[in-house]
Formats: C-alpha cells, sequence, structure tokens
C-alpha cells in the first residue's frame, strides 16, 4: 500500500488566498480607465462600443488579477460567472430598447382616438386610427381560434386518453414537428390552396386557416401537458363509478385541467396575433372596415405596421410605432394574464 | 494522518429555520464514527455542515465553527472547494456521472485538481477502485458508463471517485439505505478497511450497522416537536448500545421510540 | 373536487349503452382529429408542390444553381441559389451569435441566479419571444440599423482581412442593409427560444450529480462542466436545432433590414442578400401568376429545409429521452 502515495493533492490545504473586494473594485476601475485611454488614442468612438469594450476589459481584468493572486481554477470560475452574468445582460437589453423605443415613439401619436378612428388622414397629416385593423386582428383570431382550440383539445385529448399506441405517438410527433413550420409556409399554403388552387379572394377567412395552423400546435402542446397533470385517480373513481369514459374525460378532467388549457389558448392567441407573413400572402391590407371575414381585404395590426413601416412618410411611421405599442400591449396583456392564470392553476407545479 | 474533525456550538439553519441545535463534538481521525437518530432529526444536515455542502441549498447557512485540525473550515481565507475535496462525501443514492465511464468517473475529481498525464491518472485509478474493491470486478470494462454496474458497485464506485481525490475525511450519509443485504455488507467491509487511511463519520438508519462498523456512536434526536435537532450523547458503540447514560438513547435503541 | 361530486349525480344505470355508443364517436372524433394533423401536413407538402409546378416547368434557367430571380408569366428565368445560401448564411450567423448568449443566460438563470429573482429572469427571457416579429422588423429598421454603422465599421477597420468582413471599394456602411444586420436581428429572435429550452433542459440535471462534484470540489464552473453540461448535451443541441428551424423560416424582421439582392456574396456587411423568405415578403406585392408560383416553389424548399431541422432536432429528443417543453 506504499504506492497509495502518488499525487500531493493529501498535502495541499485549505487556506486559499482571495481577492478582497477592493481589490474587485480596483480592477475595475482600472479597466474603465484603460477604455478611457483606449477610446482616446485610437479610432474608436461612440457610447455603445465603450460599454462594450469596458465590460470586456473589465471581465478579463478581474480575471487575470484572480489568475496571479486565486490561481487558475478560481480565476476559470470568476471568468465563467461573469460571462454568465453578461449572457444575461445581452438579453435583456435588447428586450429593454425594443420595449423602450416602442413605447417612446408610438407614444405621441397613440390615443384613445387612434384605437376607435377608421384610417381616415392620408400620409401628409397626423391623425386617423386603427380600428379597422384591431377589428380586422381580433376576428382573425377568433376565426382561427374556433377552428385549432376544438380540434387541438381532440388531438390533445387522442395522444393522453386514447394514446399508448404507436399512431398516437407519431401524432404527437408530428404535432412537435409543426411547431417548427415557418408561419410564412403556413401563409403560402393557403394561398396555395385557398387561392389559387380554389380561386377564391384574399380575405380575413383566408389568413384564420393559416393563423389556426400555427395556433394548432401551441394548443395541442399545452393542453396535452395540463391533460396529463390531472392526477390519474380522479379518473379511476369515475370509472368505477361506471361512468363511461368520454363523459369522464368531458365532465372531470377537462374542467379540471380548464386553467392550463386557458393558458395554452391565450399563449396561441398572443402568438398569432402578431404574425404578419400570412396576412400578407392571403389576407391583404385595407384601411376601412371590412367585418365580412370573406369579403376580400381585410385590415390588420401587423399588416398595418408592415404597410406603414416602410413608408416615407413621417406622418405614417408614426402611425406604424403607435400600432406596434397597440400590438405589444395586446400581446402583453395576453401574456400576463396566461401567467397569472398558471400561477393559480394548482396543478402545474412549477 | 487523517485529520480530527471537531464542532463547536454549530447549528444549521434552512431559510432561518434552526435545523440542528448548539452540536459541539470530536471527531477522532482513523476511526469510525457514526451518527443515529429517528428521521428528520438533522443528522444528515449537520453532517452536509462538516463539509461545507450545507451551503449549496440556497438560503441555507450555519452559525458556530467546525475545526478540521484546529483550523476553521468557515474562517476566512477557506476555500469551500478546497475544504470539500479534504474532506470527501459519498451519498445516499449512488451518484456516478450518468455520462461518464467507470475510469473517467473515477478520474473527474483528479483531473479537476489537476493532474493531467494519462500515466499518473491510471496509476491513480487502479488505485482508488482497489481502495473501495472494485478493481477485481472492473478492470476490464473501464471504458463502460458507470451507470451500467448494479447498485452496489455503482456505490463503491462513488466511494472510489472520493477517495481518489485523497482526502482527509470521508463523510457517508446514508451509503447502504438503496442497497441489498449483500451489498451493504461490501461497503461495511469496505468502511473497515478505509479507516486505517480516512476519518470516517457515518449517518445511518440501521442500528446494527451503527454497531457492527462504528468505534464512536452519537445519537441525535430532536429537542421537541417543531424544534431543532440537538446531539444527545456521544460515546464509544460498545457503550452506546449496552449501557448509554441517557435516558431518550436507551429507549431509541431498544426501539421504545422514533 | 367539486366536478366529480356533480357528475356523480348524473350517474344512472342507463349509462350503459348511450354511454357505450358515446364513447365510440368520441373516440372517432379524437382519432380523426389525429388522422386530421396527418392529413393537414400532408396536404401542406401536395399544394406547395403542385402550385410550384407551373413556374418550374416555366423556368428556362437551372432552379438549384440559377441566383438571379426573375419570376413573371414574361419572363421566367429564376433559381433558389442565392436565396438558399442567404438563408443558411443568416441563420448560422444568427446561431453563433445567439448560442453562447443564449447558453450563458439559461446557466446563468438555473445555475447562478439567487432563487427569488431566478423566475422573474425566466420570464423576462421568455418576453421576448412574444414581441411580434413585425414590431422587431420595425425596430431592426428605425433603430438598430443606424447604430450597427459604427460596428460594422469597427469590423471592416480592425477584421477587414476575414474575407466575410471585408469591404474593398469603401462603401459607406451607415445604414445598410445587410446579411449582417439580417442575422443581428436573427439572433435577437432565436435567443429566447435557445434559452428557454435549454433552461428547461439544464433544470432535468439530477441535483445529486451537481453535489458529487461539488463534493470533489469543483468550482461552481467546473461543476457545470463536469455534471451539469455533459447531460444536458442533446437537449441543448436540439435547443439549436429549433432556434435554428426558427431562424431559417423568420420573414417579416428579415425582409425590413436585409438589402433584397438575390445575388451570392460573401461580404456579409455590404448592402445586399436575400432569404427565402424575406423574397417571399418583398416580391409578392408584385408577382403575377407565375411569380407567386415561383415563390410557392421556393417556399416549398423552405418547409422541406425547416421540417429536416426539426426533425433531426426532434429525433436528438426522442433518442436521448430527455423530454422538455419549449415555452414556444
Amino acid at each position: 500500500m506504499s504506492s497509495l502515495q502518488a499525487t500531493d493533492l493529501r498535502q495541499r490545504g485549505i487556506r486559499q488566498a482571495s481577492l478582497p473586494p477592493w481589490a474587485i473594485a480596483a480592477t475595475t476601475v482600472g479597466a474603465i480607465f484603460l477604455t478611457l485611454l483606449l477610446f482616446a488614442v485610437t479610432g474608436f468612438a461612440g457610447q455603445a462600443d465603450f460599454v462594450v469594450v469596458a465590460a470586456v476589459l473589465i471581465v478579463v481584468a478581474i480575471g487575470a488579477a484572480s489568475w496571479v493572486v486565486e490561481g487558475r481554477r478560481r480565476a476559470i470560475d470568476r471568468i465563467a460567472t461573469n460571462a454568465a452574468l453578461g449572457a444575461l445582460v445581452l438579453t435583456l437589453l435588447p428586450l429593454g430598447f425594443v420595449i423602450t423605443y416602442v413605447v417612446k415613439k408610438g407614444a405621441p401619436a397613440f390615443s384613445l382616438g387612434f384605437l376607435t378612428h377608421e384610417a381616415t388622414a392620408g400620409p401628409l397629416a397626423a391623425g386617423g386610427g386603427i380600428a379597422p385593423a384591431i377589428l380586422g386582428t381580433l376576428e382573425q383570431v377568433a376565426i382561427a381560434s374556433a377552428f385549432a382550440v376544438p380540434l387541438a383539445l381532440l388531438v390533445a385529448i387522442y395522444i393522453t386518453e386514447y394514446g399508448g399506441n404507436k399512431f398516437a405517438t407519431s401524432v404527437r410527433f408530428l404535432i412537435d414537428v409543426m411547431t417548427g413550420i415557418p408561419s410564412i409556409v403556413a401563409g403560402l399554403f393557403v394561398l396555395a390552396f385557398w387561392i389559387t388552387a380554389l380561386r377564391q379572394p384574399l380575405s380575413g377567412f383566408a389568413g384564420a386557416m393559416a393563423l389556426a395552423i400555427i395556433e394548432l400546435p401551441i394548443v395541442v402542446r399545452t393542453s396535452e401537458e395540463m391533460i396529463r397533470l390531472v392526477p390519474n385517480e380522479l379518473r379511476e373513481a369515475s370509472y368505477a363509478l361506471g361512468i363511461p369514459k368520454w363523459k369522464t374525460v368531458v365532465r372531470v378532467v377537462l374542467p379540471v385541467a380548464s386553467t392550463g388549457l386557458t393558458t395554452g389558448v391565450m399563449l396561441a392567441v398572443a402568438r398569432a396575433i402578431g404574425e404578419t407573413a400570412p396576412v400578407l400572402l392571403v389576407v391583404g391590407f385595407n384601411n376601412y372596415t371590412n367585418l365580412n371575414p370573406f369579403g376580400g381585404n381585410q385590415a390588420s395590426l401587423p399588416g398595418y405596421i408592415f404597410q406603414f413601416a416602410r413608408s416615407s412618410s413621417n406622418f405614417d411611421v408614426q402611425r406604424a410605432w403607435a400600432a406596434a405599442l397597440a400590438l405589444i400591449l395586446l400581446v402583453v396583456v395576453l401574456y400576463v394574464a396566461a401567467r397569472l392564470l398558471t400561477r393559480r392553476n394548482q396543478l402545474a407545479g412549477r | 494522518m487523517a485529520k480530527r474533525i471537531e464542532t463547536v456550538g454549530l447549528s444549521c439553519f434552512y431559510s432561518g429555520v434552526k435545523a440542528v441545535e448548539n452540536v459541539s463534538i470530536t471527531i477522532e481521525p482513523k476511526s469510525v464514527t457514526a451518527f443515529i437518530g429517528p428521521s428528520g432529526c438533522g443528522k444528515s444536515t449537520f453532517l452536509r455542515a462538516l463539509n461545507r455542502m450545507h451551503e449549496v441549498v440556497p438560503r441555507a447557512r450555519i452559525e458556530g465553527k467546525v475545526l478540521l485540525d484546529d483550523e476553521d473550515i468557515y474562517g476566512q481565507g477557506i476555500d469551500a472547494a478546497a475544504v470539500r475535496r479534504t474532506i470527501g462525501m459519498v451519498f445516499q443514492k449512488p451518484n456516478p456521472f450518468p455520462t461518464m465511464s467507470i475510469y473517467d468517473n473515477v478520474a473527474a475529481g483528479l483531473k479537476l485538481n489537476g493532474l493531467r498525464k494519462k500515466a499518473d491518472l491510471d496509476v491513480a485509478v487502479e488505485r482508488s477502485l482497489r481502495g473501495a474493491n472494485l478493481w477485481d470486478e472492473v478492470k476490464d470494462r473501464l471504458g463502460k458508463p458507470g451507470m451500467g454496474l448494479s447498485g452496489g458497485q455503482q456505490q463503491r464506485l462513488c466511494i472510489a471517485r472520493a477517495i481518489a481525490v485523497e482526502p482527509q475525511v470521508l463523510l457517508m450519509d446514508e451509503p447502504c439505505s438503496a442497497l441489498d443485504p449483500i451489498s451493504t455488507l461490501a461497503i461495511e467491509d469496505l468502511i473497515t478497511e478505509l479507516k486505517d487511511r480516512y476519518t470516517i463519520v457515518i449517518v445511518t438508519h440501521n442500528m446494527q450497522q451503527a454497531a457492527r462498523v462504528s468505534d464512536t456512536t452519537a445519537f441525535f434526536t430532536l429537542r421537541g416537536p417543531g424544534e431543532p435537532g440537538v446531539l444527545i450523547e456521544v460515546d464509544a458503540t460498545q457503550r452506546i448500545f449496552t449501557n448509554p447514560s441517557e435516558r431518550r438513547t436507551e429507549d431509541y435503541i431498544t426501539g421504545r421510540f422514533g | 373536487m367539486s366536478t366529480v361530486e356533480t357528475t356523480l349525480d348524473t350517474t344512472s344505470l342507463r349509462a350503459g349503452r348511450s354511454g357505450r355508443r358515446g364513447d365510440v364517436v368520441f373516440r372517432g372524433l379524437s382519432l380523426g382529429a389525429g388522422v386530421f394533423v396527418f392529413v393537414l401536413l400532408g396536404a401542406i407538402a401536395v399544394f406547395l408542390v403542385i402550385k410550384a409546378i407551373p413556374a418550374l416547368n416555366a423556368d428556362k434557367s437551372s432552379f438549384w444553381t440559377t441566383q438571379n430571380w426573375t419570376a413573371s408569366s414574361g419572363d421566367a428565368m429564376f433559381g433558389i441559389a442565392a436565396i438558399l445560401f442567404g438563408t443558411v448564411l443568416t441563420s448560422l450567423l444568427a446561431l453563433v451569435m445567439a448560442v453562447p448568449v443564449g447558453l450563458g443566460v439559461s446557466l446563468y438563470i438555473t445555475e447562478y441566479a439567487p432563487q427569488r429573482i431566478s423566475r422573474l429572469l425566466g420570464y423576462l427571457t421568455d418576453m421576448l419571444a412574444a414581441v411580434p416579429s413585425v414590431v422587431y422588423g420595425l425596430w431592426a429598421l428605425l433603430f438598430l440599423l443606424h447604430h450597427m454603422a459604427g460596428i460594422s465599421e469597427f469590423l471592416v477597420r480592425y477584421f477587414g482581412w476575414i474575407p466575410l468582413f471585408s469591404n474593398p471599394d469603401g462603401f459607406p456602411l451607415v445604414y445598410s442593409k445587410s446579411i449582417f444586420a439580417a442575422s443581428v436581428i436573427l439572433a435577437v429572435m432565436t435567443l429566447p427560444i435557445i434559452a428557454a429550452i435549454s433552461r428547461e433542459v439544464l433544470r432535468q440535471v439530477d441535483p445529486a450529480q451537481k453535489e458529487a462534484a461539488l463534493a470533489l470540489g469543483a468550482t461552481r464552473w467546473e461543476m457545470v462542466r463536469t455534471a451539469v453540461l455533459p447531460p444536458s448535451r442533446p437537449g441543448i443541441i436540439s435547443a439549436v436545432m429549433l432556434g435554428l428551424g426558427r431562424a431559417l423560416g423568420e420573414t417579416i424582421a428579415v425582409a425590413f433590414v436585409i438589402g433584397n439582392r438575390t445575388l451570392i456574396s460573401s461580404h456579409i456587411l455590404l448592402p445586399g442578400g436575400a432569404t427565402i423568405a424575406s423574397n417571399i415578403a418583398n416580391l409578392f406585392g408584385e408577382a403575377d401568376e407565375i411569380g407567386r408560383s415561383a415563390l410557392i416553389a421556393s417556399g416549398l424548399v423552405l418547409f422541406l429545409l425547416t421540417l429536416a431541422v426539426n426533425l433531426i432536432a426532434r429525433y436528438i429528443i426522442l433518442r436521448s429521452g430527455t423530454e422538455e417543453r419549449s415555452a414556444v
């Protein structure tokens, strides 16, 4: 057993020099000065660049200081921690930028009148509103959900309650694959099938079909998960009483899962409401209210933004921003509502 | 060689709730100390405080001191990672790294500690597996996944992994509770062999096991319902099981409660 | 629980036959819904093929190798080469930016952040996925493009020796709609998908493995490297693939900031480039019957491409047995 002393690990102590907080602060300040120097001497310029360069230098400097004082392992650990924090900042930055910019740019033209008026103003004047677009979008999403939600529920019930066979597994697999179908492909399909093959005009209904294809897999996946969370004891109790399976599902399983199901529908609606590509292909644009889903071009919020974003008129661009603000508000309300519902849902543990 | 652990008034908390209160105990080197007591009495928590694994749980903290040969492991300038290397741990459920081979499982800790040369690693891996009485069973399949072993072998693999980094102390948290009687016996034999080189602390639910393997036994229990766990008494195992000085220990040993 | 009681009242002995018939109908309905999913996916493929054929027949040049896109009844000379190249290049560049950040943020949320705020941070990153693509497009067009000039100049000045970043003719890069701009906005949009899925994957790592690593004396990062990342690898790969699938098909935001020139060029900072989806969005308005058919043909390629990427991603998940829910 003499070969047991092959490594020196046993001799190592548990003491470890570590960087005190003041050293880290000093390193940070030093790195910022170095950045200043760099910007003064070289061609670097711009506030954003300064922040980026400074951040990178701070991480590197703390890593280097730690390497010298605390050794390689602690230094790598510090760099990794700071890099992960940096990734968080890089993720939240665009979110913050997008939200603040949309609010800042959209607020001037945003008003109650903007939400409730027809788009009467031309490109050369302020005013006008997005009432037709809001109505159109709501109608399209409502029709889409009327198709997608019952269908998705049935699919989810099939997978969970009648599943276990190969076919159910492959249906589930296809649903997963469907989540990855780009919305423009859904739009092209409706274009190919409904508009060119069946020779139908562009319409809100055509858009709704494309949106239904987008909603379907989202609702199936969340519903499936919620139905699976319903405890089996409830089903068994119901069967034990001689209640047929379909009644058990409709009267016991679905009501228990209902909060979760609603959440899934809301997430799907939030996703569909902002989809632009299908609208562009099969709904077209319209500045006036058209409530007939089969009656030709219909206005929509994403379509409105798409249409005016690239206009050369400042008034138009401002309206696009205000419409974007309205769209984001709509989506955020849906998301927050879905989250709150999830939190209230006793079934969903997380 | 192996080191002594001494706690001074050690209390453990989970998000403000006290789980263990004011424990002072000395654990002698090159001996086996068993912690026994009813479940939920904080003996596992106390064990995890001995190598700073307790603080891995969010919002968990301790009060008091843990001395490793007179050096406070919670003191200033002490590296928690180095403490855990010096005071190794084996867990309740065997937990080999699932994606790694038997060899890589044992080598994992050595690689972290800067051992890179293949020849050195080979020597250390063989030595650790021999030390855990596992070498003969796995020497022909070192490249196979560690998860392919039986439960008892997995636990000995975890012991090999723990002793590979040459700790002074080995903490075992109910190491046999997930194993069958034969595997349990193999681990108990191994513990008896290991005490020549390490200070061993074992938490166990099984009083026969404590009686079989340990030199010293410490009895923990809750001070009362809803109150923190406390150390009732610690003494030579022989004495605890035949003639304990505390009434509560006797009640527990004889099965009158817990 | 009250639902169970109300059902109790409705039980009666006559549930027998009508119940069984109800079961058959209900089972049939839900089976039909499952069949419909198959039919729908099949129909998508079939109709895209049927409607792509007229243009493919009219095409006077090779569909796979031609870069140019001129497609109308009068003049049909178009090919997928340039837009397929643009699609793949923008998506890959987006992944280069989004994967490290997405993985980093999910590591931060699962392993580093204090428990109290990690939930909130999760919501916030998910929010990034909630912003509609047209809003990203608007923002990219009117904000990002202006602010990217500095980075572009920087890349040209210091990394111009890499062909990707070169600017041989000294073209002014202010407000340049380019492959690079499209990649950046795609990175922002795929980031939340990668982050959300890999977060779920990382969360599923057995805490016992992490404790095992820590007990060997690992630092936090070493714990991540030995106990967290290896078992998560299949899940992370599929997260990346799903992000890739999303990037390949993203339309509006890309259409806003890409140069819209169907030409293969490696100069990603210079104005130019187009993706399959952006090409459809930008040309659809003026397309006639053959023009639309040609765009549908390109859409078919996009469909097959995203289908393949998604199939691979799902296959990896299935094979590794890690089940995770994607938030998007």
